[in-house]
């Protein structure tokens, strides 16, 4: 079992944490403290496995953020590294090229994700397409709540753009669809593949 | 103009998607990302604390508002502060009717509350209604819920939503109900009891996302109790099967292995099934081989499959094909440059080592390699399996090179465990007394404190008793090499308390006894010991009466007792001493230096200690006493158990006996409202009662009566205890001073016999040296490494060579028994399995007989058919690649996928040449778009006012980069 997943990058700060076993706001900052100061100090060459008070850490260092899992004695050290692995790639789709950043602003959405791969402390799904699938179905949500909002936001924007095309012009740079698009893609796929 | 920049930017910001939040939260995050030190962090988030409160309690906040402040909790909370006064409102937010608000309630109170939290009563309401939601979103944000917050009492409530849920027409949803319920049935198993059934008959459900679930409660019904699920190995073995031949949908293949985090789960389910039940075992020879040769040693996930298949066959009833299948892999493993490999490797012989011990030997440079390897967790892995191969011949290297380790760590938690595994190894295979008592020394010395007591008292006990009854010259020798050890131990900085405690009562016992050492001499270093430890009283209370039986058998032995100058300092001080048992000892000790030589010998006789004592439980040397006071009017005693509203005599020890008094005095009602004493920090109180007002009330109220009960049984413990502590005087010492007839008259006859004996040892052991000596240099040739080796495995083979000799037999037996069956299974493996499962019906409830035969008999028409859209059975990966007509599909298969997006064309071209290559290319190809897309990120958050830190270049960095 899982008991908790944590990701912090080198600096040792936090970016995510999320706790399948009971631990006290207390014993979760310790856990933190005592797990970053062992990581991010490790050598690259060594295992990505660390004892640790009777449970084992698997973590996994991808650019500057470290994903760790802490397990039971005996599960499966490899399998684990994989699960992280896995996550990172559905975070990867998801996001497009995902990076740390994504991460700091998204973080809900990181959790929204990981609550679809884990649950209870245990691997629910691992098939990256239904966990896609599932996203994408709550996001469409989202959208639609959206486009509700927007209604109200959209006169706000019809007295702004009337000011000048300036304030149209800064709002170009942003790619604006990036998400939707992402969100398409996999109904696009979901289509094609069933 | 500056206005119209800001409301540029959040427009922008309202139609990008992903950072929809406000730039106040922008900010935050940004300037927590850019804080240099974790104090300006905190200032940063204390800030921002007392921001929220102000914020969160203003009377009709927009829900959207409501959202993103409860986000903002989140990210406190995720950041180790507290945001306790904010919790009510992730409550309140799960009752709302937006999906999207109860989406973020409840995402919030998984994160924020644990299962015994107060709150979790408002919310199990709510969840009873959104299980039984019409929208599957709300029925699976209930059920992430109920994983994280129904605890025990709560779990009859949701019980029957969730069960039902296990026919819900969405996959997604009865996954979840699986595992909710196996969350429930790790919580409290007698609640799911009566649903074993539907966990069986889950695992034959259409999606195989939801067999996969179905297997994690199974696991764990079958590690309790394998037998009732015996009928199932046909089973498990079936859909082990059809996974590794690529049965399942494509979806499931993760980097080219067909679903193996499935596979692993049902090895693990396997190997459970098939320990030490050859019957069972049988039927997972042939497909545990087949997986053995299908993995892919080159990847990760390949070599994690293999790993449980080698922890597989070295649980099940052993097979010598099948070991010979797992020693390759092991060798394969521990060979590999990879750290991670080495360590599986490592971990798999510790496993493997208890069936087939010849496994170990061609490895032993490799395992010495990783015993001297600069990796931490490599090293501990590889002193785990030397623990198991630990044998009399080898013990004392093994010993040896762990205790150096011990020393050298710092984690307090390991270094208990390697001690009480180094005290375990030298009781168990101690090849002398000397050696046993210098190990011990050294694990005392070094980690004292983290040892059990029990380890020092068997270590007294040791001393006192020796090893053989009959040889006392040996007994003697081992006391006098303790004695001088400890002599020279005794003076060094910093040791630890029990160790201190072993050495006063060594030396107490035995300092004198040969003579070699004077009285003075002794007492002068007892006393040290008792100054230079002058705050531990029990080291100071183990000096007190160590000094004693010296005095003692001075005076038995009719010398003349000089009392040093520091030792009557000492003895002085002590009998004014704040604790009531250093004075008692004190003051006996002044007593029995007043006694003539015939009186102290029989108190304190000498080398008592293992004497036993005979205790006269009735106390019928006192019925005279009682009788005479009863005639003269004394109250008769009532026994304990009449007297049951007094405390329990017992426990006279005054802190569990305040509770236990306690305990007796409060009710159920009282003990509700603890948490919230022991839990809040009180900042978070008094904002959280002017939310909520309903904590409160019972929280003051609380207070009175543990105040009023706490002076009471304070009295009640003291009183007791004074009276106890009399009683433990009297008659918790006298195992010392007992009158039982001394049995040593210690006359010269002996000390001549231990002298002659002496010389006898000495040169046995100098034998036994030379003999250790002419071992090594056979073998010193080759590096240090070679010679370690070679002691430590040497005793294996020895061993080993034997235990072939008796084991060569029922291997081959089963060797041969296995063979047999596995080519008729190859020749009709149906026919075969529809004759196993007529002679083992599975029991009635199992016994839905389509849903089984559908699993167990016709794997052609399995369930898994239905979602086997993209399955093209006969083709190579290369030529599925170049056939499959959309593209987009392929690169849900592909591993690295986040280059992929954009090389699809690329891939599938470099896919069909060369799979080597084809890893390497749409890398290299795809690092010019990967950087333009960083840069649109940075261009994108610089514009929102968020500049890039300038510690954290990589933050932008793709991950999978």
């Amino acid at each position: 079992m899982i008991h908790f997943v944590l990701l912090i990058n080198r600096q040792g700060k936090v970016r995510l944490t999320k706790w399948y076993s009971p631990y006290s706001q207390k014993e979760r900052s310790k856990v933190i403290r005592e797990l970053s100061g062992v990581i991010t100090t490790r050598g690259p060459k060594l295992c990505n496995f660390v004892e640790w008070t009777g449970f084992k850490v698997v973590y996994r260092r991808y650019a500057s953020l470290y994903f760790c899992m802490c397990i039971d004695q005996d599960d499966n050290e490899l399998e684990i590294l994989e699960i992280i692995h896995h996550y990172v790639e559905i975070l990867d789709r998801y996001f497009g090229s995902v990076c740390e950043l994504d991460l700091i602003f998204n973080f809900h959405k990181a959790y929204y994700i990981l609550d679809e791969i884990l649950i209870a402390g245990e691997l629910q799904e691992s098939s990256k397409k239904t966990v896609a699938r599932l996203i994408a179905a709550q996001d469409s949500l989202v959208e639609a709540a959206k486009e509700q909002e927007s209604s109200i936001s959209n006169i706000i924007a019809q007295v702004t753009k009337r000011f000048t095309a300036e304030a149209a012009e800064i709002g170009e740079h942003f790619p604006a669809e990036r998400f939707s698009i992402q969100g398409y893609r996999y109904t696009d796929v979901d289509v094609c593949n069933v | 103009m500056e206005q119209l920049k800001t409301i540029g930017r959040e427009l922008a910001m309202g139609s990008q998607g992903g950072f929809g939040q406000s730039k106040e939260f922008l900010d935050l995050v940004k300037s927590i990302g850019e804080a240099r030190s974790k104090a300006e962090e905190d200032r940063i988030v204390v800030h921002e604390i007392e921001t929220l409160k102000r914020r969160i309690i203003e009377p009709d906040i927009p829900k959207r508002k409501m959202k993103e402040y409860i986000i903002r909790l989140v990210y406190v909370e995720m950041l180790g502060h507290d945001a306790s006064f904010g919790y009510i409102h992730a409550v309140k937010m799960t009752h709302d009717d937006n999906i999207l608000l109860k989406r973020t309630g409840y995402l919030a109170v998984t994160l924020f509350l644990n299962e015994d939290h107060d709150l979790i009563i408002l919310i199990v309401n709510t969840i009873q209604k959104d299980l039984k939601s019409d929208n599957y979103l709300v029925v699976c944000a209930a059920l992430n819920a109920v994983c994280r917050l129904i605890n025990e009492e709560t779990i009859p409530a949701v019980l029957p939503q969730v069960v039902e849920l296990l026919g819900h027409p969405k996959e997604a949803v009865r996954k979840k109900a699986i595992l909710a319920l196996h969350r429930f049935y790790q919580r409290s198993p007698s609640s799911v009891s009566h649903l074993v059934s539907n966990f069986r008959k889950m695992l034959s459900d259409n999606d195989p996302g939801v067999m996969g679930a179905s297997l994690c409660p199974l696991f764990d019904l079958i590690t309790i109790d394998p037998n009732s699920y015996k009928d199932l190995v046909v089973i498990f073995v079936n859909i082990l099967k059809q996974v590794a031949e690529r049965r399942l949908a494509k979806t499931y293949d993760y980097h080219q292995v067909p679903a193996p985090f499935i596979q692993i789960k049902l090895l693990k389910v396997l190997a459970l099934l098939g320990n030490g039940d050859k019957h069972a075992s049988e039927h997972m020879y042939m497909v545990v081989r087949d997986i053995i040769k299908k993995c892919d040693p080159s990847s990760n996930i390949g070599n994690a499959v293999l790993y449980e298949c080698v922890c597989c066959v070295s649980a099940i009833y052993p097979n010598t094909k099948l070991l010979e299948a797992a020693a390759d892999a092991i060798s394969r493993f521990l060979k590999s440059d990879s750290h991670n490999l080495k360590y599986m490797g490592i971990d798999a012989l510790g496993r493997l080592i208890n069936i087939s011990p010849e496994v170990a030997e061609q490895h032993q440079l490799a395992v010495i390699d990783c015993l001297e390897d600069p990796d931490d967790t490599l090293k501990r892995k590889t002193f785990e399996l030397l623990f198991k191969m630990t044998k009399s011949s080898n013990v004392e290297v093994i010993v040896a090179h762990m205790i150096d380790y011990m020393i050298s760590i710092t984690d307090s938690h390991y270094k208990t465990e390697i001690a009480s595994r180094c005290v375990e190894l030298a009781e168990q295979f101690a090849p002398s007394n000397h050696w046993f008592i210098q190990t011990m020394n050294k694990v005392f010395e070094h980690a004292g404190d983290l040892v059990n007591i029990k380890v020092a008292n068997n270590l007294m006990r040791l001393i006192a008793e020796g090893f053989g009854a009959d040889d006392d010259t040996a007994d003697i020798q081992l006391r006098l090499s303790a004695v001088e050890s400890y002599l020279r131990i005794v003076g060094e900085p910093k040791l630890p308390s029990v160790f201190l405690q072993v050495i006063c009562w060594v030396l107490g016992e035995y300092g004198t006894v040969d003579g070699k050492y004077s009285a003075s001499y002794i007492t002068g270093k007892l006393c040290d010991v008792a100054e230079a430890h002058s705050s531990d009283d029990t080291v100071k209370a183990y000096a007190v009466t160590a000094l004693m039986k010296i005095y003692a058998f001075e005076i038995a032995a009719g010398r003349k007792v000089e009392i040093l100058p520091e030792c009557q300092s000492l003895i002085e001080e002590m009998s004014a001493s704040h604790s009531t048992d250093l004075q008692q000892r004190a003051y006996e000790l002044q007593a029995v230096i007043g006694l003539d030589s015939h009186a102290v010998d029989s108190i304190m006789p000498l080398d008592a200690s293992c004497e036993d004592i005979e205790v006269d439980k009735n106390l019928s040397f006192l019925s005279h006493y009682i009788q005479q006071s009863l005639e003269t009017g004394a109250q008769p005693y009532i026994p304990e158990h009449e007297r049951s509203q007094l405390p329990s005599i017992s426990d006279f020890r005054g802190q569990g006996h305040q509770e236990a008094s306690a305990h007796a005095l409060r009710f159920e009602a009282y003990d509700l409202p603890k948490a919230p004493v022991s839990k809040p920090s009180p900042v978070s109180h008094p904002s959280s009662t002017e939310l909520i007002p309903l904590p409160e009330p019972s929280y003051t109220s609380e207070i009175h009566p543990v105040s009023a009960v706490l002076p009471k049984s304070d009295a009640g413990s003291n009183k007791i205890k004074l009276r106890l502590d009399g009683v433990q005087k009297k008659w918790g010492k006298p195992s010392y001073s007992s009158a039982t007839p001394s049995t040593s008259d210690f006359s010269s006859e002996k000390t001549v016999n231990g002298v002659s004996s002496m010389g006898v040892s000495y040169t046995s052991s100098k034998a036994l040296d030379s003999s250790y000596e002419s071992r090594k240099p056979r073998v010193e040739i080759p590096s240090e490494k070679q010679k370690l080796a070679a002691s430590l495995f040497s005793g294996i083979s020895k061993a080993e060579k034997r235990s072939i000799s008796t084991s060569n037999k029922p291997t081959k037996v089963t060797a041969h028994i296995v063979d047999k069956p596995q080519s008729q299974k190859l020749a009709a493996a149906p026919n075969e399995i529809i004759a196993e499962k007529a002679a083992h019906p599975p029991p009635p409830d199992l016994l839905d007989l389509g849903e089984l035969d559908n699993v167990s008999k016709a794997p052609s028409v399995d369930p898994f058919k239905q979602l086997e859209g993209l399955l093209e059975p006969g083709m190579s990966t290369s030529s599925a690649v170049a056939l499959e007509s959309d593209i987009m599909s392929l690169h849900t298969e592909m591993p690295t996928n986040s280059q992929v997006h954009k090389n699809d064309v690329v891939l599938g071209l470099a896919n069909a040449s060369d799979a080597g290559i084809a890893v390497a290319q749409p890398i290299q190809i795809s690092k010019g778009p990967n950087v333009k897309d960083s840069l649109q990120k940075d261009a994108l958050v610089r514009q929102m006012g968020v500049t890039p830190l300038s510690q954290n270049p990589n933050l932008f960095k793709d991950l999978l980069g």
